[in-house]
């Protein structure tokens, strides 16, 4: 299989766009036609041919621009990637996991060479050729975490374990939602979420971590969340909220369909075998309403999700104000028939809109 | 299927180390790399004796960096149920085994400015491991070693040779002890203490950590406990609607296995938590034996750790 990378932009100009066959392949999250939140994890080994879930690290068309955009945000902000002293180590783990996975899975794409602690690497869509000595941080021109992260879509947090709880204290975090890697370095897991609306009353964050602090070695686990994005912003950060929290207010009946993204989340753990540390690859993918409206499950389903919504989520993630406008637009690909389970968009068998 | 991942291995060498310990070394069946793992972690070794099957957690003792072989040490514990003599007397080399990918509930906190190492006998394997990964970061440690006696002190040669400034022995026999207070006392700031050994040492040095005003955090213990033997009994378990025996040797968690009952575990020892099960009704009394449930949970008769703890009494049912 091989990748067309798509010339675009999550800036200005908005050039951003999915394929046919990235809109086919879009994590969309919600498998009924209700949302709350859960526990919602599963094992991370594989997937349907050509799903998000088939690889360790999915790479898609998008790989080279979200790079280039990365690039961009960092020069403008360092601080979106930071490390504590003690997590070089979990660094170089996350280094190894992406190299070996990368290079298994598109060795059409990836090269990993390695000679005892001689690596070479070889990034063939980024134009990379290094050769660097494993465990030894002179021999690259970043910290392990950088480099690595600097060349896979996603944002990373690497959470050191200690004292039966997960810490922010390394992490790449440039295509966040809305949420800040320099406010929560070094929180643990309930400080980082204590703004998260009606989880805590419910227990979900208990139940989370401890699933969390018991995933194993060899044994990744997955999850999906997701929010409202209105341009196909990569970078939603409180740092430069006054650039893009303004354009919320730039949705019109004539342009939401192309405006308005639903902002998915594949959300992946996997424990980091010399350091014990967790890291936690947030992975965001975007999709315009108008390419969603093409699976008529989708539609429908949207449109319902987003009409019965508590209304403290509709606020926390952001888009209270414009829900109106939504439902105006979802409504028109809602018929009222039922809709099958699971995210899948079942095309071949979903009957197509009643109109 | 509950448990950490597995790997199959074959045994590759075997070393008597003294009266009491023997050393084990297994590579993968398949003949690639096992994985890496931090110091600290254990594997849970699958030992098959004819109908039974008996899990026992060990620590790992060789190089986390080294993905040809791994290493345990077994104790041999002749009033145990089996598991520790069915390794020694057993197991040859070329036995092809299962065991778990590694497991870390003891791991090293990596923003210590020093590690301060207590061993007591065979607590001294985890350490082993951590040594091999803080000598390869130029990491500060310092090990002290209690073992009963010259001769049963496995590893105090390679120590002390290897790492002479950084290991202490005390051997009881030569009434050494180790003198704790002053140990402490004398630590830099940003020293993390680790304990691995039998459970009063454990408790004495947790308790001494505690009066001598250091951080909770500051202090990690590990205690493997082997499951004990005793009296049989009688368990339902509601949701499989299964009515089991446990026997004397065997564990709770085992008898349920045995039932084809599918329990979630991971160390085995009392100490991760995930056997938790919950009590539906029951008659009797609690042996519990695990660090997981606070004394709270041991008194109020609501959950159990069926990898190590028994019941005495008319009825049991839990909700399993």
């Amino acid at each position: 299989m091989t990748i067309q990378f798509n010339d675009e932009t999550f800036r200005d100009d908005y050039s951003f766009f999915n394929s046919d066959r990235a809109i086919k392949r879009f994590p969309f999250p919600f498998h009924e036609d209700s949302y709350m939140y859960s526990v919602n994890m599963e094992q991370h080994r594989g997937g349907p041919v050509d799903s998000v879930y088939e690889k360790r690290f999915d790479v898609d068309e998008h790989y080279v621009a979200e790079m280039r955009d990365r690039a961009m945000v960092l020069a403008d902000d360092p601080l979106r990637c930071q490390s504590l002293p003690h997590m070089t180590l979990a660094g170089w783990d996350l280094l190894e996991l992406i190299m070996v996975s990368k290079s298994e899975d598109y060795p059409d794409l990836f090269e990993l060479h390695r000679d005892g602690n001689n690596w070479r690497w070889v990034n063939k869509p980024l134009g990379i050729d290094d050769s660097f000595v494993f465990l030894d941080e002179t021999t690259l021109p970043y910290g392990p975490m950088e480099y690595i992260t600097r060349q896979a879509q996603g944002d990373f947090c690497v959470l050191d374990q200690r004292d039966d709880n997960l810490w922010m204290d390394a992490g790449m975090v440039t295509t966040q939602a809305d949420w800040s890697l320099d406010f929560d370095i070094g929180m643990n897991f309930f400080e980082w979420h204590a703004p998260v609306p009606l989880a805590h009353e419910k227990g979900i964050f208990v139940r989370a971590l401890k699933f969390l602090l018991n995933i194993q070695q060899g044994a990744p686990a997955r999850r999906l969340n997701w929010t409202m994005t209105v341009n196909p912003l990569l970078d939603t950060s409180p740092e430069n909220y006054h650039k893009w929290g303004i354009q919320k207010t730039t949705l019109t009946p004539e342009n939401i369909g192309a405006k308005q993204h639903l902002r998915v989340e594949l959300q992946t753990f996997f424990r980091l075998p010399r350091s014990n540390a967790l890291v936690f690859p947030i992975r965001c993918y975007l999709c315009s309403f108008q390419d969603l409206m093409t699976a008529p499950k989708w539609g429908r389903r949207l449109h319902r999700v987003i009409r019965d919504l508590p209304e403290e989520l509709a606020t926390y993630k952001g888009f209270i104000d414009n829900r109106p406008m939504m439902l105006d637009y979802l409504s028109k690909f809602d018929d009222g028939l039922p809709t099958s389970d699971g995210i899948w968009p079942d095309l071949e068998t979903e009957p197509a809109l009643k109109t | 299927m509950s448990g950490a991942e597995k790997i199959a291995v074959k045994v590759t060498d075997i070393v008597p180390l003294n009266e009491l310990v023997t050393r084990f070394k297994f590579a993968r069946v398949d003949g690639g790399r096992l994985p890496t793992f931090s110091g600290g972690a254990h594997t849970v070794v699958e030992m098959r004796d004819g109908d039974i099957t008996r899990l026992n957690p060990y620590s790992l003792m060789s190089d986390p960096m080294d993905q040809s072989a791994y290493t345990i040490s077994v104790r041999r514990d002749d009033e145990g149920r089996g598991g520790s003599l069915f390794m020694h007397q057993r197991v040859k080399v070329g036995d092809e085994m299962t065991i778990s990918y590694p497991v870390n509930l003891f791991s090293l906190d990596l923003r210590a400015k020093k590690h301060l190492f207590l061993a007591g006998g065979i607590g001294i394997t985890p350490f082993l491991a951590q040594i091999k990964q803080l000598e390869r970061f130029n990491g500060n440690w310092e090990l002290h070693y209690a073992c009963r006696t010259e001769s049963l002190g496995s590893y105090v040669d390679e120590l002390t040779n290897h790492h002479p400034n950084e290991t202490h022995i005390y051997y009881d026999d030569q009434n050494d002890k180790i003198d704790l207070v002053n140990l402490l006392d004398g630590q830099p700031l940003g020293t993390h203490v680790y304990v691995c050994g039998p459970k009063g040492m454990i408790e004495w040095v947790r308790g001494t950590a505690t009066a001598e005003g250091w951080p909770r955090e500051a202090v990690h213990y590990e205690e493997f406990l082997a499951p004990q033997p005793g009296k049989p009994f009688e368990v339902k378990l509601a949701v499989s609607n299964k009515v089991i025996q446990v026997g004397e040797t065997e564990s709770l968690l085992e008898a349920i296995e045995r039932a084809g009952v599918d329990a979630p575990y991971l160390c085995r020892g009392g100490a991760c938590g995930q056997c938790e099960t919950r009590v539906i009704d029951y008659t009797g009394n609690f042996i519990h034996r695990d660090h997981w449930l606070d004394d709270d949970e041991h008194a109020n008769g609501e959950k159990i750790m069926p990898c190590v703890s028994r019941f005495e009494g008319k009825t049991l049912v839990l909700d399993r």
